[in-house]
């Protein structure tokens, strides 16, 4: 091998090699540094098997770190698998269940993967952008093929992995691009984003969302929250289906909080992990991304196909950003691309493939209406009968209507803390202690159930 | 048609402090809505898509200064725009040697027996969620066992923080975050050169960076006094990072003696020891041998992490799996460092792509397709192998003055030509020829067919005998 010769002299040290390795000298100490300054102990050493250098052992540098706080919400799903009371019902879950309460694989996922499987094709990196077909794909299902900002060339689109990369990788594009400026989330909102703006270091504050007293939405504490903050704010929205409260603002509201973003010269900054799954219409859940596109506002939208296409595990998702002209999209691609390549080079290629064969498939593509018409058609079932069993077990004369004009996969009950462990405690049904269940594990067989228990820990728990 | 010349930009524009200047200042001229029209909320899924998209004109707004008109163009990524390059040319005699991805006799990409043997095992599995955290521990078990012995103490002791990761850069990212997070005084060091990513990730994850003397370009080979001088003079507890065997760009790797003293001068400086493996068994052919430098270490006692990447040596450039693994004193701080780890995965991509994990964990947990695997990798080796000793005897025929030994005695997938970058743009521009600006030539992409054509116009713009 052509390497450079060894400047060493290869006379022997003063100590023998293995009276070093037996423990006669710590390296690092003033003794050994002094006789054996320069050479090398091991010139003349042939490798004999198992050596352990005889040297201080390094106190670990790892002595300090501590467990990182568990996730709370694999706190429930524990919980309940530890329950051996048949009355249990997990509603801490964040994923689609059938009627059955079973995981749901939809058909035409499987029906595109094994034509994948029969074309054979191979496993090349993608672009650093990801995969033309699924960008181009993925902006069309959001804003519609024929909008202006597609057709004008403006939406910069690359493949992410799922909602969380993509968010990361619009955090990382504000924290480069506009440093100090602030993001606004909701109160409550997904509990990861916190985490993804505080690693990416963008700074962030509260608007005010859920209002605990209606069970519904605080418009006027939004508005203004909206108002107050420091003009070019970006301003994290839940396109549809909010997480964790299931309450979205009317198309009027959404009127509003454009007027109000656009007074103060705010970025909207949309977060659509549901859309087709929460109305069941992939067009009418991209309703409030595209009210703001069609006032010419500039905006990022992230995206994900976990739970409309149940890719959960194939991280699939996009960023795009919406600019004002065509050149200045071609720009912030390049700087998005230029953020994701020390992040992971390039993004995963199987469920781009998935999505991108689907939706070009005019079949396929029908066969995902469908299924997403029938997951939000049982999750709304789940509702009316929740909300019926509350009116007719509950004498009280509280409305329980809230149940029925939230949407999505989430309700937020309006159940304390307390109220929410009377829940699990006596009724072993698991839910966060924040109020919310999830009504994708709920069946109508269990809703009487679900509304004794919800009824008795609202009513007889403080 | 002309394809667009190739520059290598200056690392400085790699900063991101040149662009943190953004103009806000420019006035906005948001008009306001007057007539807002009162929506009912009770619309049906079509009304509220009409009253959305509606008339042109209705709701529309001014367009005020646009807010991203400050973000200037990305400079090109080195590596990937040679291949973008490569696509817009339109030459029939054209050559990519830019990427590191195989190619079999043909040229084409290949997918190995034992991956279309495991893809036909789990498909539609996938989807399950319960399937996840099996496969993503088995994952973890394989990967470490692979690179540090099924046998080791470490593995029984339960010492080894592991966690599946986005191949090797997202294992590389993963740990430079970590390193930043608690290691907030040190500083990383590179060989040079070293895989030009290394120092995008160490850089956005705002890490400083260094380099240690490594490639002696005068006899294409190591240069070994400097890097030990640059160990033992690095402060104190540094971080370095090794290329444990086939390193990228150059092909040259330290001697199993050389290793063990870089070990000893690393022990002696207390320096932490982390190691990228994205080609073990496309070195020598076998996977044991390659991972031979970071046994050593772990053998010398050195607390040592890594990251895997089974892009190359499986051929699951596009699935993105990897393992990032650090040795830890006991398991109670593995499982705190490796919970850790699992946080700052999830603010940045949450969890990795299921498909890749299962491929893998099934062809390492099987005993036959691990067989066939081991079979396949040897068999791009050699392919390799055969076209670095055809090219070097080609330009030997040639009557080339250069010597060009350097092709043979560097390892693994690549060849640091020594070609200067006046040599690289005429082979580009004449011969539709890619490589990367330092002169890095993926001998995955050198078949039979192209081998004369290569070797001819390498040698036409070598022959006047300059050396780089």
């Amino acid at each position: 091998m052509a390497s450079a010769m060894l400047s060493f002299a290869s006379a022997p040290a003063s100590l023998s090699v293995h009276e070093n390795l037996k423990g006669k000298a710590k390296i690092g100490s003033a003794n050994f540094r002094s006789s054996v300054p320069e050479r090398n102990p091991f010139a003349k050493t042939k490798h004999f098997g198992r050596v352990s250098m005889s040297v201080a052992v390094n106190v670990s540098r790892f002595e300090g770190i501590t467990m990182a706080p568990p996730d709370p919400i694999l706190g429930v799903s524990e919980a309940f698998k530890a329950d051996t009371d048949e009355r249990k019902l997990n509603l801490g879950v964040g994923a689609y269940r059938t009627e059955e309460l079973q995981p749901y694989v939809l058909k035409v996922v499987k029906t595109a993967e094994n034509l994948m499987l029969e074309r054979g094709e191979n496993k090349e990196y993608l672009p650093i952008e990801g995969l033309a077909t699924f960008n181009k794909a993925t902006a069309e299902l959001l804003f519609g093929a024929d909008n202006p900002v597609i057709k004008q060339q403006r939406v910069a689109t690359v493949q992410g992995l799922s909602g969380t990369g993509s968010l990361r990788l619009a955090a990382a594009l504000i924290e480069r691009y506009f440093p100090g400026a602030k993001v606004l989330i909701s109160s409550p909102t997904w509990g990861n984003h916190k985490n993804i703006f505080n690693d990416a270091r963008v700074p962030w504050s509260e608007y005010r969302y859920y209002d605990p007293k209606t069970v519904g939405l605080d418009f006027e504490g939004m508005i203004a929250d909206i108002k107050d903050a420091p003009e070019g704010s970006f301003i994290l929205l839940h396109g549809c289906a909010h997480n964790p409260t299931g309450i979205d603002p009317t198309p009027e509201q959404w009127e509003k909080i454009a007027d109000v973003i656009q007074k103060k010269n705010h970025i909207p900054f949309f977060d659509v992990a549901y859309q087709g799954f929460a109305s069941g219409s992939l067009d009418a859940d991209a309703g409030s991304v595209r009210l703001f596109a069609s006032r010419g506002m500039e905006l990022l939208v992230a995206q994900s196909y976990s739970k409309n296409l149940g890719l959960y595990a194939e991280r699939i998702g996009a960023i795009n950003v919406v600019c004002s002209t065509a050149d200045a999209a071609t720009r912030v691609k390049s700087q998005l691309k230029r953020l994701a390549r020390p992040m992971y080079s390039n993004p995963p290629v199987h469920g781009a493939k998935i999505v991108a064969n689907i939706v070009s498939d005019p079949a396929l593509f029908n066969e995902w209406k469908a299924e997403m018409e029938m997951m939000a058609g049982r999750i709304k079932n789940v509702r009316q009968k929740l909300y019926d069993s509350l009116s007719a077990k509950d004498k009280s004369g509280k409305d329980w209507s809230f149940i029925l004009k939230q949407i999505g996969m989430f309700s937020f009950t309006g159940l304390s803390k307390t109220q929410s462990e009377n829940m699990t405690n006596k009724w072993h049904v698991y839910m966060t202690k924040d109020g919310r269940i999830s009504l994708a594990g709920l069946n109508l067989a269990k809703c009487e159930d679900l509304a004794d228990a919800i009824v008795d820990s609202y009513h007889n728990v403080s | 048609m002309e394809a667009p010349l190739l520059m290598l930009p200056p690392l400085h524009l790699y900063s991101p402090g040149a662009l943190k200047t953004p103009d806000m200042t420019s006035a906005t001229t948001a008009h306001h809505r007057s007539n807002s029209t009162v929506v009912s909320p009770n619309l049906s899924a079509e009304e509220l898509i009409q009253h959305v998209e509606g008339s042109p004109g209705r709701g529309r707004q001014k367009t005020r200064v646009p807010v991203v008109d400050h973000v200037r163009p990305a400079p090109k990524d080195p590596i990937a725009s040679v291949g973008e390059a490569f696509q817009a040319d339109a030459s029939p005699n054209k050559i990519n040697l830019g990427v590191g991805a195989y190619r079999d006799e043909e040229g084409k990409p290949v997918v190995l027996r034992c991956v279309r043997n495991a893809e036909a095992k789990v498909a539609g599995s996938e989807f399950l969620e319960s399937i996840s955290t099996l496969a993503n521990s088995r994952l973890v078990e394989e990967s470490i066992k692979l690179v540090y012995g099924k046998d080791t103490d470490v593995i029984g002791e339960g010492r080894l923080a592991g966690i599946q990761t986005l191949s090797g850069t997202g294992a590389c990212r993963l740990f430079a975050e970590f390193q930043r997070r608690f290691y907030p005084r040190s500083k990383v060091y590179f060989p040079d050169p070293t895989w030009s990513n290394h120092h995008s990730i160490w850089k956005d994850a705002e890490v400083p960076q260094g380099t240690f003397s490594y490639y002696n370009p005068k006899s294409k080979g190591l240069n070994f006094p400097a890097l030990i001088d640059d160990i033992k003079n690095a402060p104190e507890s540094s971080f370095f990072l090794f290329h444990p065997c086939a390193h990228n760009p150059t092909g040259v790797d330290p001697t199993e003696e050389e290793w063990r003293e870089i070990s000893y001068h690393l022990k002696v400086k207390n320096h932490f020891p982390f190691f990228d493996m994205a080609y073990q068994g496309f070195s020598s052919g076998d996977l044991d041998r390659d991972a031979r430098a970071i046994r050593t270490f772990l053998q010398d006692g050195h607390l040592i992490g890594c990251a895997q990447s089974f892009a190359k040596n499986m051929g699951l450039y596009g699935h993105r799996v990897g393992c990032l693994s650090i040795l830890c004193t006991d398991t109670m701080q593995a499982l705190a460092v490796k919970s850790q780890l699992q946080q700052i995965a999830r603010a940045m991509y949450g969890s990795p792509p299921i498909h890749g994990v299962l491929l893998v964990s099934t062809i390492l947990g099987d005993p036959d397709t691990k067989a066939l695997w081991v079979e396949e990798l040897r068999a791009m080796v050699n392919r390799i192998c055969k076209m670095r000793e055809a090219l070097q005897e080609s330009l030997e025929k040639l009557g080339s003055p250069l010597n060009w030994e350097h092709i043979t005695n560097q390892v693994g997938m690549f060849c640091f030509s020594g070609l200067t970058p006046q040599q690289i743009e005429q082979l580009q521009r004449e011969y539709h020829i890619y490589m990367t600006a330092d002169g890095r030539i993926s001998m995955a992409g050198v078949t039979m067919s192209n081998m004369d054509y290569l070797a001819n116009a390498i040698h036409e713009v070598t022959k006047s005998g300059q050396e780089s």
